[in-house]
């Protein structure tokens, strides 16, 4: 079972409490697909990705992002078993989805770097180590079911 | 191979132009981001009688791999053979493990992304991360 300091849990309330799900999700989505473009593979009905300006205006993205952002709602208020949170999650990015977890870590870097610009100074490094390890876990519960 | 296109030389050197007059910190924040964020990177700086990340070593230490990223930043079209001598010192001396050029890079992405947030944008990343990559490449040369 992880282990959460007092900080890191009222860090990760807090982070996720002052974020705009509409603004951060597509950016960081978009910035993924731009930055690591074998991550479009998954995205074949998306319409125009050709290049990042396509994938920044298109909607389908955007809207993916919300979902995937509001997906980690979850988490953020079952932190002590997120593993089990997303057990379900997993199993269907494996065997429906077909995502190869790696991809996970990628869209978790994206999405640090887009919040470190919205938080600016705030975004301490402190803030950045708590921000981090939650993404660990949830990228490690979402790979657990693979096999 | 992996190379940076002329296109994105011009994206990464203009970015690091703009980055110039905050170098210093950038520098310094990224530094103490790696050894709080990651803290076994601390093993590398264990002759330091201060390791707390606002301490006068780990500034100075962040602000001389700052002025490594510029002096590859100028090299730009050859990083292996302008970044013999570094590659070598980290090869033969420092030995660091390569892993940690990723999460250095990682660390100071995320600070300029913070301290240039409007200029850091997807397109902008995807060119610095290349090259940071390359960066990182062109030290590992001289490993085995």
């Amino acid at each position: 079972m992880v282990e959460w300091t007092d900080f890191e849990r009222a860090t990760i309330q807090s982070v996720f409490e002052k974020m705009d799900y509409d603004d951060v999700g597509p950016a960081a989505l978009s910035r993924c697909l731009v930055v690591y473009p074998w991550t479009q593979r998954y995205f074949g009905n998306f319409g125009n990705l050709y290049n990042a300006a396509a994938i920044q205006g298109n909607p389908m993205v955007a809207a993916h992002g919300k979902t995937v952002l509001h997906g980690l709602d979850r988490a953020v208020k079952n932190m002590d078993d997120i593993k089990a949170t997303y057990a379900e999650l997993s199993v269907l990015h494996s065997e429906k989805l077909r995502v190869d977890p790696d991809n996970f870590r990628l869209l978790a870097d994206c999405l640090t770097i887009v919040v470190a610009a919205r938080m600016g100074a705030d975004f301490t490094a402190d803030v950045q180590g708590a921000f981090q390890k939650f993404l660990a876990v949830v990228v490690s519960s979402l790979g657990r079911q693979y096999h | 191979k992996m190379s940076l296109s002329a296109k994105e030389k011009v994206i990464v050197k203009d970015f690091f132009a703009k980055v110039s007059s905050r170098s210093d910190e950038v520098g310094a924040e990224a530094l103490a981001r790696l050894i709080v964020v990651y803290p076994q990177t601390k093993s590398y700086f264990a002759h330091w009688k201060d390791l707390s990340p606002n301490g006068a070593p780990v500034r100075k230490h962040g602000i001389t791999i700052m002025g490594g990223l510029y002096e590859a930043v100028s090299k730009i079209d050859d990083l292996a053979g302008g970044l013999l001598t570094l590659s070598e010192l980290h090869a033969f001396v420092l030995r660091v493990d390569p892993v940690n050029f990723k999460i250095l890079s990682h660390c100071i992405m995320v600070v300029l992304s913070m301290l240039f947030a409007e200029e850091f944008t997807p397109q902008i990343h995807v060119a610095v991360d290349k090259f940071l990559a390359l960066v990182a490449l062109a030290l590992s040369e001289k490993y085995r």
